[in-house]
């Protein structure tokens, strides 16, 4: 089942099979001028990525996958089959009876299997342009986040890296950044909208203290540094031999963001365990890997009380506990506090409903009780 | 320097494409088969377009020869930002017994009628491997040439370019014009966007036949058979290592 099954270039949808993966569609898509923009970072299954609400840098401008699949087709618990919008439909949008289709997406396969996701896609960007730039704080990268989006610059990607994950990249990479709270950001449209889309956010950069401007115009430029960005876990593991990481994420209003990090921060150092933060900062969304010695059990339980007192925070911020990781096993205590009681009885409600003797992805989300 | 490039594009089985071979063995099936332009070739279109936003070349042509399905491949070039298309056309039977010596011809001859001062070519196409084009459109028309680029630099009239080869990388001066093939490390080519390919269909694509530029296609080779390789062997399992030095030793390797 690996299958593009039906493309329709004029219309911008396309639909594919479980083993077509976001690379390999792209691949497929390229020479009509088109992509699909969300982008978690692995070349991972479209099906899976709709199972799991993925999401990516390139979110703040293209959405995540609630926002891209059209349809999908699904094999529930009892084996019968369903397309959420209606069989072979493929409307952009519809007021038809409820909207089915977002409520298998980033239900991480608890109400039925994905066998078929009928997605926008979107025309490849005329210019593509990435920057880096330096900060002396964290709020101040933050600010400009805010205030670029506020200045309602339609920024294609503006990620976060603290300077500790700007040192390890450094070390890793071989590379020459500054080692201080770094944006990295990157501009799409005609060749005239980028250019002053890039100078209007150098200037919000420049007044909030950015230095260290560094721009990317070619292909092979642009992915090396996009590359440091997506390639940050493996760096963090490989800075820290024989080490692991609990890889956590939150997602907060952006507002709210600078003080989040700036107490998780805080509470990473007193710790003493390594922990760089980088992420989405136009969603509001940052992660953190807690580094951790597999021998050391101690360091496992700091890490592990670092991420729960990060997950609660956000909370405290009317965010969510996750933004794109989702909740499996580890983060089911946290649901519950962010959806409350009620919540969680409509979603099991729900799930009964579809699958009552829960034999779809059993044990994970809420419990069963 | 205000070059006129000449860059010969191949539409070959797109790469990601699981070759099969036909039942009757005289080939591999390419019936409704994904293709696309051979992907050292989108780097060559690449490298040109990047020398006219450079200003030092003024126009870029874009040549393909093969059926007609090859429009395709010249119009992808044409997004990608050359300037106009030639499609000489090759088809059927003959079309299978097409060699780099043929193009090659028709390289030379185009870059006489055309007034070209630089060939780009991929240094090979992905479904023969041949890596011979490049050379011999050199040798024919007493050009010098520059193969596996990874880098070229336009300097007081000639090109500095710098050659992957076996013990590493090898740095040459040519003189204009000259012919060169485009290595993977030369740069990553631009995808052809929608406004793109929308203006490349009012570019113009020339038409011609082989006989146009002199060039004679009959087949100086016979395909006699071609097969899948052979159907990879089940391994075996072995208790533990004195049993797998004993294997060995049976089999001959040790």
């Amino acid at each position: 089942m690996d299958q593009i099954v039906d493309f329709n270039p004029e219309d911008f949808d396309v639909t594919v099979q479980p083993g077509v993966t976001r690379k390999g569609l792209n691949h497929f898509l390229k020479d009509h001028g088109l992509w699909f923009p969300v982008d978690p970072g692995a070349d991972a299954s479209l099906c899976g990525m709709t199972a799991t609400s993925a999401s990516g840098t390139n979110a703040v401008r293209y959405g995540t996958m609630r926002e891209n699949v059209l349809n999908t087709e699904i094999v529930l618990a009892d084996g019968r089959i369903f397309c959420t919008a209606g069989n072979g439909r493929r409307s952009k949008k519809s007021s038809a009876g409820f909207n089915s289709t977002n409520l298998f997406v980033g239900s991480e396969g608890s109400l039925g299997f994905i066998t078929k996701t009928t997605l926008k896609i979107y025309g490849i960007p005329e210019t593509m342009v990435s920057a880096v730039c330096a900060f002396p704080t964290v709020k101040a990268a933050v600010d400009v986040c805010v205030q670029v989006l506020q200045s309602n610059i339609p920024i294609a990607r503006i990620e976060l890296m603290d300077e500790v994950a700007m040192e390890m990249c450094n070390n890793h990479n071989k590379l020459d950044y500054e080692v201080a709270p770094t944006l990295f950001l990157e501009f799409h449209g005609t060749e005239e909208s980028v250019k002053s889309q890039a100078k209007f956010a150098a200037e919000i950069a420049d007044y909030n203290g950015g230095s260290q401007f560094r721009w990317a115009y070619e292909t092979e430029e642009r992915n090396r540094l996009w590359e440091a960005r997506h390639g940050i876990y493996w760096t963090v593991l490989q800075s820290n031999p024989g080490c692991r990481a609990i890889v956590t994420d939150v997602c907060v209003p952006i507002t709210c963001l600078p003080d989040l990090i700036a107490q998780t921060k805080s509470d990473i150092q007193q710790s003493g365990i390594i922990g760089p933060c980088l992420g989405h900062v136009g969603d509001g969304n940052f992660h953190t890997f807690l580094v951790f010695n597999p021998n050391k059990p101690e360091e496992f339980k700091k890490a592990e009380n670092l991420a729960s007192r990060m997950a609660k925070r956000a909370l405290d911020l009317n965010g969510t506990c996750t933004g794109e990781h989702g909740i499996g096993i580890g983060k089911m205590a946290y649901l519950e506090k962010e959806m409350g009681p009620l919540g969680i009885e409509i979603m099991k409600s729900i799930k009964r409903t579809l699958d009552p003797h829960w034999l779809m992805n059993p044990g994970k989300i809420f419990s069963s009780a | 320097m205000s070059l006129r490039i000449l860059v010969g594009v191949k539409r070959v089985i797109d790469y990601a494409v699981k070759i099969r071979v036909k039942p009757d063995k005289s080939g591999v099936i390419t019936e409704g088969v994904k293709h696309s332009m051979n992907p050292f070739d989108e780097i060559a279109i690449e490298e040109a377009v990047r020398m006219k936003e450079k200003k030092i070349a003024k126009e870029i042509v874009a040549f393909s020869c093969g059926p007609a399905q090859c429009q395709e491949t010249l119009r992808t070039a044409l997004a990608m930002g050359a300037d106009r298309g030639i499609h000489v056309e090759v088809a059927g039977p003959q079309f299978d017994t097409l060699q780099p010596l043929h193009i090659s011809k028709m390289l030379a001859q185009l870059a006489k009628d055309e007034q070209i001062d630089l060939i780009i070519v991929g240094k090979q196409a992905i479904d023969d491997d041949c890596n011979q084009t490049a050379q011999m459109t050199a040798a024919l028309l007493d050009w010098p040439q520059a193969t596996s680029a990874s880098k070229i630099e336009a300097k007081d009239g000639s090109l500095q370019v710098v050659r992957e080869i076996d013990g590493g990388l090898e740095t040459i001066k040519v003189k204009l014009p000259t012919v060169v093939s485009a290595d993977l490390r030369l740069n990553e080519p631009r995808y052809a966007t929608l406004p793109n390919i929308m203006k490349a269909k009012k570019k113009p694509i020339k038409k011609l036949t082989p006989k146009d530029l002199g060039v004679d296609v009959s087949p100086r080779i016979e395909v006699v058979t071609v097969e899948e390789p052979p159907v990879r062997l089940a391994g075996a399992k072995v208790e533990n290592v004195d049993m797998m030095v004993e294997k060995l030793k049976a089999l001959g390797h040790a």
